[in-house]
């Protein structure tokens, strides 16, 4: 059997796992969207709550598939397909590939040859990645009835807990985007990609408190998301980065 | 008393969970038997021990922070479809903050787990129409005027969703923002360990809300 990692039989076995996985997302939603009827949310704040994550979730979404081009040179299309559709991000998959792409001295811009060694890279991108998933299979019930009863105890600390949890990673995430300003002005350019961003959310917030344009609720994340990323593009070219 | 969706959340979520780890795993398995070949057990051993100790260690780290953030289907469904810091806990925020859900109350719980289910049906199909399209689509998506679009996802991300939280608990954010800000200026290569860092800025962040709530601050 002449192994390519392109081989048709890595799709059929790729798109097995992704099919489950997208038959589990669509179980998880039908029950969820039933529940939220049940619980009297309104269908608008549903069906807006579905639209807002669809348009949310195409940038970051293109994102990965930048990062699909660039394993698929050296592992093929379906297992990098297969990792980031399903349980992985780039951050994990790339390092998890280029660490044993180092030990055997391997070039990632030429495709794996032997099928032991992208077996081997199979193995190492899975079980390097259990833990999360595995800790959520075993302790997530409990987890979420000690919250339960926290909250029972103190409502508003309950709420306050959750927000301070957000907070937290959206401090880290923000500290980061300073990390390159000692490269000169083009380290900047994170920055103020992040505050042209602030600056659409604040003028969308504006739009739906003062002007009541609520219908703008679901948008103003993708608009000011897709904004930014769009300002990058002159900013860059501008300061040259 | 508990809804029947909550009774069984925990079941679909823990049968569904286990059956994913053993889809994930079968494949290196079906790989190895379609073409008679067995992974270089030396070369497994070291490529883990080059990427567990860490993986492992911000895999348990982000199953206890964000666990609790996604609520039990939220947390189910994410860590099965993966790409959680950049895509599905924003989502999940999102739409719990525009829906006026409390995280962790039944309401959140089923806001959450639509986002991120919806989130990671688009994801899917956009990865297999960006195959199908790949030749058309790679020079336009790798083109020099696009990359800095692609560059700056996560400052694009983060500014909107922190004009949102941050607006709502400034008081609170103002210690862990300095704190970050500080460290990244210090070591600007922390920015490779910043799963590392978020459980780390989570606990100063509740810290510094425990001390404001017991002084009658917030």
């Amino acid at each position: 059997m002449n192994f390519s990692v392109n081989h048709s039989i890595l799709y059929v076995f790729a798109g097995i796992v992704i099919v489950f996985v997208l038959g589990q997302s669509i179980f998880f939603l039908l029950k969820a969207r039933k529940r939220a009827v049940e619980l009297g949310i309104s269908k608008k704040i549903i069906r807006g709550t579905i639209t807002g994550s669809a348009l949310f979730t195409v940038a970051p979404a293109i994102a990965i598939l930048l990062g699909l081009i660039s394993l698929s040179r050296f592992l093929g299309i379906p297992l990098p397909w297969m990792r980031l559709s399903v349980l992985g991000a780039l951050t994990y998959e790339l390092p998890a590939a280029a660490s044993v792409a180092k030990i055997l001295n391997l070039p990632m811009d030429q495709s794996v040859a032997a099928p032991s060694v992208y077996i081997s890279i199979a193995v190492v991108m899975t079980v390097g990645i259990l833990s999360g998933i595995l800790i959520i299979l075993f302790f997530q019930k409990k987890m979420q009835a000690r919250l339960k009863r926290m909250k029972e105890k103190d409502a508003k600390w309950g709420s306050i807990l959750m927000d301070s949890l957000f907070i937290g990673m959206i401090a880290t995430f923000l500290g980061m985007v300073f990390s390159d300003i000692h490269l000169g002005l083009s380290g900047w350019i994170p920055v103020f990609v992040m505050l042209f961003s602030s600056a659409l959310m604040a003028v969308c917030g504006l739009l739906i408190k003062k002007w009541k344009m609520t219908w703008l609720e679901n948008y103003a994340m993708p608009v000011s998301m897709l904004g930014a990323m769009a300002f990058a593009i002159p900013l860059t070219s501008w300061i040259g980065g | 008393m508990k809804s029947f969706y909550e009774e069984k959340i925990h079941r679909w979520g823990r049968v569904s969970l286990a059956l994913a780890i053993l889809l994930f795993l079968s494949y290196p398995v079906l790989v190895s038997v379609y073409f008679k070949t067995l992974p270089d057990f030396s070369l497994v051993l070291q490529g883990l021990l080059a990427v567990a100790p860490v993986y492992w260690t911000v895999g348990a780290i982000e199953a206890l922070t964000f666990g609790p953030m996604l609520g039990s289907g939220g947390a189910y469904l994410g860590f099965v479809t993966g790409n959680l810091t950049a895509m599905k806990v924003p989502a999940a925020l999102r739409a719990m903050q525009i829906a006026k859900a409390e995280p962790n109350s039944e309401e959140g719980e089923v806001i959450s787990t639509i986002a991120i289910a919806v989130s990671s049906i688009v994801t899917t199909l956009i990865l297999v129409f960006g195959m199908l399209l790949l030749n058309t689509l790679r020079p336009v998506l790798e083109s020099a005027t696009l990359a800095p679009a692609f560059a700056n996802v996560l400052p694009a991300l983060f500014g909107g969703l922190a004009v949102v939280f941050l607006a709502k608990h400034w008081k609170i954010a103002v210690v862990p923002m300095a704190l970050m800000l500080t460290l990244f200026l210090i070591r600007p290569s922390l920015s490779s360990a910043i799963s590392l860092l978020i459980p780390v800025s989570a606990v100063i962040t509740i810290l510094v809300a425990r001390i404001l709530y017991k002084k009658n601050k917030l």
